[in-house]
């Protein structure tokens, strides 16, 4: 997770000689216990026991009869309910998040190299400009991408007069929400891959030059792999909040075709009656997918730094 | 060499820089979006431009117009400070813990704080939700400001760890056994060594702590009952329209935090600069 840790972290300073991350050498289990008590407790109480309670509503019945009212059972019916019926808002969630993910990766590796390795005295600048959008709330930039991509706005009209958009809309189809998607979750996928660039020797890559690899192979041979674990880091803080997002796909989707996930978690909590078990069996299927498929990413992809 | 050449080798050479900086655009387009449109002469709703009224400075003359807006930012504030108050403490005595200790039990530690990271909001929110509605509401506590604030502390403090947690990693453990070399106490080598060290690791996690809490929409939503936070007003508001007070207010915390962050690099540099 170092890599991911960079997201926030200041350059410069004291560095450790070597670059990696040095074994503990304290031993000294009653202060270490001392330091992590309270936070731990905060994640037990907070964060543990939220997650046993919501399993345990996931598999709860319902009363014949009185909707709304559930009693305590290990009922997996909530579950076969969350896959049948919304086995296609999975699937969109999944898809989506996956060309988000891509999309971001596309934009945000130019970015970061440039950062990185051309930007000189103007690095401080970029990286305001890269977090700053943050502080615009991501609601309101969202509704701005409405705007940008209504029917009368300018990327839709000049699309249509080209004879380029056959549906001729962009908001209400599956593009807008991807657009959503790749926008919100950017800074996610810069930062990372820019901390890990920002940490590579220049002169590594140089030598690529020298040793008669072309720009291409340099890239693909030497700078990619050096940059894996913050394309690792930044793949994963995109994708994560992309699948569980509905915010996109309510506000720049359509009512039917491309609701996600989130969107039926968040409806079967707050406007169905009774909603609750099948909403919580669906947050818990989501969660066991989005950590299976991590895994498998991660193990496939993963360097010793992530964890 | 030929102008024709000479723009080609200039582009070639520069093209990585004029991608990321139409990437930047990109990034700002909403922004300016947003800022346009809270200038916007509108009647019924501020979703489209209204090409008849001229351009009004009514909305920044009255941000505050807008029943409840105030009441919802000053809420989000609140909520973010308290939040970065205590998951900057609690996640740092975590990441110090984790760092610089070897005890049983601390990959536990690291899977504990890794996993609310890669839990997608919406499953904490809905965990969250269930545990306050069916569990501490039996304790009288409601849906509401407190709840807000307890569930904001706990995501803010993974970030809180993994950020100390890399600053703490990168010094070099030479510099605290010089200290000790030169007599220091753990104590005195502690606040003069090592905390100045890691303080703008902590300042970090702390700024990204309340920006993340400022702008949660999607657990805030979950358990924040009739409270609303600035995000919760803008999308409630989405429906019948949003007033234009809120991309004033909007763009308003942008240019602060921009001017806040230039300000910290300013003094950091120049608090830097000696010591070189």
């Amino acid at each position: 997770m170092s890599a991911l840790a960079h997201l926030g972290s200041t350059g410069g300073g004291a560095q450790a000689p070597g670059g990696a991350a040095p074994e503990p050498t304290k031993k000294g289990g009653f202060t270490a216990y001392l330091l992590l008590l309270p936070g731990v407790l905060w994640l037990l109480v907070f964060f543990v026991a939220p997650m046993v309670q919501l399993a345990a509503v996931s598999l709860q019945s319902q009363f014949p009869g009185y909707p709304g009212y559930y009693y305590r059972d290990v009922n997996f019916g909530s579950y076969l309910t969350a896959i049948t019926e919304y086995l296609p808002h999975f699937g969109r969630s999944l898809l989506f998040a996956g060309a988000a993910t891509l999309f971001a990766f596309v934009l945000a590796y130019p970015l970061a190299y440039a950062m990185a390795f051309k930007a000189g005295k103007w690095r401080g600048v970029m990286m305001i400009c890269v977090i700053a959008p943050f502080f615009t709330s991501f609601i309101l930039r969202t509704v701005a991408w409405r705007q940008i991509l209504a029917d009368e706005g300018p990327i839709a009209s000049t699309l249509r007069f080209l004879h380029l958009l056959p549906g001729g809309h962009i908001t209400e189809t599956w593009v807008a929400v991807v657009a959503g998607l790749t926008y919100n979750f950017l800074p996610f996928m810069v930062l990372p891959i820019y901390a890990s660039l920002e940490r590579a020797d220049p002169k590594i890559i140089e030598a690529g030059g020298d040793l008669y690899a072309n720009g291409l192979t340099t890239f693909r041979r030497v700078t990619l792999p050096m940059s894996m674990p913050g394309v690792l880091a930044g793949t994963l803080l995109t994708f994560i909040p992309a699948a569980g997002d509905y915010v996109n796909a309510e506000l720049l989707g359509s009512d039917t075709s491309t609701k996600m996930v989130g969107n039926v978690i968040e409806s079967q909590f707050f406007k169905v009656l009774g909603g609750f078990p099948v909403a919580a069996a669906l947050s818990f299927t989501l969660m066991a997918v989005i950590l299976a498929l991590v895994f498998l990413y991660v193990r496939r992809y993963g360097t010793e730094e992530l964890l | 060499m030929t102008t024709g050449q000479r723009i080609r080798f200039w582009i070639s050479d520069h093209i990585v820089m004029l991608v990321a900086l139409f990437v930047l655009l990109y990034l700002f387009l909403p922004v300016a979006y947003t800022f346009a449109f809270s200038f916007n002469n509108y009647k019924k709703s501020n979703i489209s431009w209204n090409p008849e009224g001229s351009p009004t400075l009514d909305h920044w003359q009255n941000p505050c117009g807008p029943a409840g807006i105030c009441d919802a930012l000053t809420t989000s504030i609140t909520v973010g400070g308290i939040a970065t108050l205590v998951a900057t403490f609690l996640g740092t005595l975590l990441a110090f813990a984790l760092v610089r200790y070897r005890f049983k039990g601390r990959g536990v530690g690291n899977i504990l704080v890794f996993i609310p990271m890669a839990t997608p909001e919406i499953v904490l929110g809905a965990s969250l939700l269930t545990l306050f509605v069916q569990g501490f509401s039996q304790f009288g506590l409601k849906l509401g400001f407190w709840t807000i604030v307890l569930a904001h502390i706990m995501f803010c403090l993974s970030f809180v760890v993994v950020t100390v947690k890399a600053r703490l990693q990168s010094l070099d453990p030479r510099l605290e056994e010089a200290a000790a070399d030169l007599y220091a106490d753990s104590f005195s080598s502690f606040w003069k060594v090592t905390f100045p060290l890691v303080l703008p690791g902590i300042v970090s996690a702390a700024l990204l702590s309340f920006s993340l809490s400022f702008d949660d929409f999607i657990i805030t939503n979950f358990v924040s009952g009739d409270t609303s936070t600035f995000p919760k007003y803008v999308y409630v508001s989405y429906l019948r329209g949003i007033p234009a007070q809120a991309n004033v207010i909007g763009f308003s915390m942008f240019v602060i935090a921009v001017a806040l962050v230039v300000l910290g690099q300013v003094i950091g540099s120049r608090r830097r600069s000696p010591v070189k």
